[in-house]
């Protein structure tokens, strides 16, 4: 009786679930793509790192602040593998405000230590292109993500699958499309196919061409969409290299110490039972 | 080796001491010779996971206090700025936002095997209800520190759950202000949730203290629930518990672990990478996992007032658990009936919590009632009756005849 029970609401959850899933949104779930990064000896990739970093430079940037960034960062272990030097001449390219000795508002080269400069003044003047102000992009990649669904979820927690972030941004940048005739879509609105309610503020950003890459990459937009998105996912987590390095060497440490704590205890309690 | 020892210290400086102040005796007798019932399985183990989550909890906690700005501009940016600038600030934070839901999880299996195997029962009415305590200041604690991120969903959580209060008739409205400290959740609110983020774990500290002296008054239970009757039902604390905790805490470390290297933001919600945006409001706002099955039970419900008293009640009503089960045996072993409710009771719970991460619509709603429905009639209905209608099976003499008796 016991079993029966447990089967039969399993079973009514099942088949309550699936019809329920299938009605929640026409949003096509985001293709996973393949990530240098994931899994748990993943690393960044510099040379996509670099790739990334240029196109948010010379498109994103324009619009889309990374606050959270120093210039300092892009020499930082595990990440894009910038020299020194290349960081103070990168930094010397923008401009930053700010005070000199007499008090007077100027504008100077920035310097390693320097954050990336937002485009915009102050958030009014943000939103007073699109009408939504574009959204920081330092942890941006972590801030999006779609719905696994059950049972996806619980398989995702020992697959380690975790790049829902990137997975989406790469297919948003590639998702735009003419909207469908019974569509109503307002003025100034971008139809993407993987956007929620697919009115879309942002106009598509990407084309191919458009960013010249020097390591012989294809210069298409898949390319963009794919690099752009690993940059922010380290913009977003600078120390995951790091993180998964010490965590192999945390979970051997444990490992070894709850056999020697196994074998102990059975030592300890082999007179009692 | 087994039963309780008088504690005599060897160094002539320790002997100086316990003649004055003997805490060398008080921890002999709680922690070395302390007589545990030798059938103790791993389940027993949870108590000390917590401890041990306790602390975890309160050391990366301060530290994280060092670099952490309570100022609506400044929270969320010194967040990234610990995930960033500091030292191993990600692993600092990592561990204690992972740290919290390992904490929840421990506990949550902690109070199942309570209700598994009747723990709560005379003479542990008082142990269990200190544990009722420390579980609601465990909540109140959790949910405070999660607002204190100041992303989307730790401003919008925030604001949900004090508006909870505004239900209640006539001094709703006032009282939220009042939790408030203004006339929406902003700087005041935030700056007294930090405070209070950081006193109620020494208050939870100091509730488990008494949790262990009760638990060291009564003496534990055990999975057949039936009282240790002499030496042979009891093994001393050192090394049997000690060395049987240590083993299975390293296993819980491991998937601890994992959790805080691997997929370290899987339990956490995309939204809380936002800023707080009072303008905004995210399209679903749901609390953390370990509050799910409460905040279904408060959707499932279309009165408002009637909703928060369920939600409140579902918490309350297990303090009253001693006497709302009837049944005078007290270990799921033996009673065949109780143990089919209780996984059921199981089932209702996660189902709760699935429910509750689900937006309250069509379906969901009904099987939420359903399941809240179970969840109070397991305590006031099943529990009462079946300690008059259940036939139990038959209790062991005692300890040492079911573990050796089986045996030989």
């Amino acid at each position: 009786m016991n079993k029966t029970i447990i089967a039969l609401s399993l079973a009514g959850l099942i088949s309550a679930a699936v019809p329920a899933a299938a009605q929640e949104s026409d949003t096509p779930q985001p293709p996973r793509l393949k990530w240098s990064f994931s899994g748990p000896f993943g690393k960044y990739d510099e040379a996509q790192l670099q790739r990334g970093f240029k196109v948010y430079r010379e498109v994103c940037a324009n619009c889309h602040s990374i606050e959270m960034l120093s210039f300092r960062n892009l020499s930082d272990p595990g990440g894009l593998g910038f020299s020194d030097a290349q960081v103070v001449a990168v930094a010397a390219e923008y401009k930053v405000k700010d005070i000199d000795d007499l008090g007077n508002p100027v504008e100077r080269a920035g310097r390693p230590a320097d954050h990336f400069p937002a485009p915009f003044a102050n958030e009014l003047a943000a939103k007073a292109q699109f009408g939504v102000a574009p959204p920081d992009m330092s942890t941006l990649a972590k801030a999006r993500t779609y719905e696994r669904g059950f049972p996806w979820f619980l398989f995702d927690m020992i697959t380690q699958y975790q790049e829902q972030g990137p997975d989406y941004i790469a297919a948003l940048l590639k998702g735009y499309e003419e909207a469908p005739k019974d569509f109503q879509l307002p003025p100034n609105g971008n139809y993407n196919k993987f956007f929620p309610g697919h009115n879309i503020a942002m106009p598509p950003p990407l084309q191919a061409g458009q960013v010249t890459f020097d390591d012989g990459s294809p210069q298409t937009l898949e390319q963009y969409a794919k690099d752009v998105a690993a940059f922010m996912v380290w913009a977003a987590e600078p120390h995951m290299v790091a993180r998964k390095r010490i965590g192999f060497q945390v979970m051997i440490f444990l490992i070894v110490l709850a056999g020697l704590l196994y074998f102990s205890k059975k030592k300890v309690w082999s007179g009692v039972h | 080796m087994s039963g309780p020892s008088i504690y005599q210290p060897q160094s002539k400086v320790l002997q100086w001491l316990e003649k004055r102040l003997p805490i060398g005796g008080l921890i002999h007798s709680s922690f070395i010779a302390y007589p545990t019932p030798r059938n103790l399985n791993y389940w027993w183990t949870f108590g000390g996971i917590l401890s041990f989550m306790l602390g975890v909890q309160i050391i990366t906690g301060i530290v994280l206090t060092m670099h952490y700005t309570p100022q609506v501009d400044l929270a969320f940016k010194s967040v990234e700025t610990i995930m960033r600038d500091v030292n191993y600030g990600w692993l600092l934070r990592y561990v204690h936002a992972n740290g919290a839901a390992m904490f929840f999880l421990a506990v949550y299996i902690h109070m199942f095997r309570g209700i598994y195997y009747g723990s709560y029962k005379e003479p542990r009415e008082v142990l269990w209800i200190l544990g009722v305590i420390i579980y609601l200041l465990m909540m109140s604690t959790g949910f405070m520190g999660y607002v204190l991120v100041w992303g989307q969903m730790s401003f919008w959580a925030a604001t949900v759950i004090t508006n909870l209060f505004s239900a209640i008739p006539g001094i709703g409205e006032p009282i939220v202000s009042w939790l408030w400290g203004g006339y929406a959740v902003g700087n005041p609110t935030l700056n007294r949730f930090f405070s209070l983020h950081y006193l109620l774990p020494f208050v939870i500290a100091g509730v488990v203290v008494l949790h262990v002296w009760a638990l060291h008054v009564t003496g534990q239970n055990n999975p057949t629930g039936v009282e240790p009757k002499s030496d042979k039902d009891t093994l001393p604390f050192t090394p049997y518990a000690t060395v049987k905790d240590a083993f299975f805490m390293a296993c819980y470390c491991i998937v601890f672990a994992w959790f805080v290297f691997y997929i370290p933001n899987f339990l956490g919600h995309a939204d809380n990478y936002i800023p707080a945006n009072p303008a905004v409001t995210p399209t679903h706002i749901v609390p953390e996992w370990y509050y799910l099955p409460f905040y279904a039970i408060l959707r499932a419900i279309p009165d408002k007032l009637l909703g928060v008293l369920a939600l409140g009640g579902s918490i309350v009503i297990l303090a009253f658990l001693p006497w709302l089960d009837t049944s005078p045996v007290r270990s799921a072993r033996y009673r065949p009936l109780f143990r089919q409710f209780f996984w059921l009771f199981v089932i209702v719970c996660v189902g709760l919590g699935w429910l509750g991460s689900k937006p309250p619509e069509g379906i969901y709603v009904i099987l939420a009632r359903i399941f809240t429905v179970y969840y109070f009639a397991f305590f006031i209905i099943i529990l009462p009756l079946l300690g008059i209608f259940e036939k139990t099976k038959p209790l062991p003499n005692s300890i040492s005849e079911s573990v050796l008796g089986a045996k030989a």
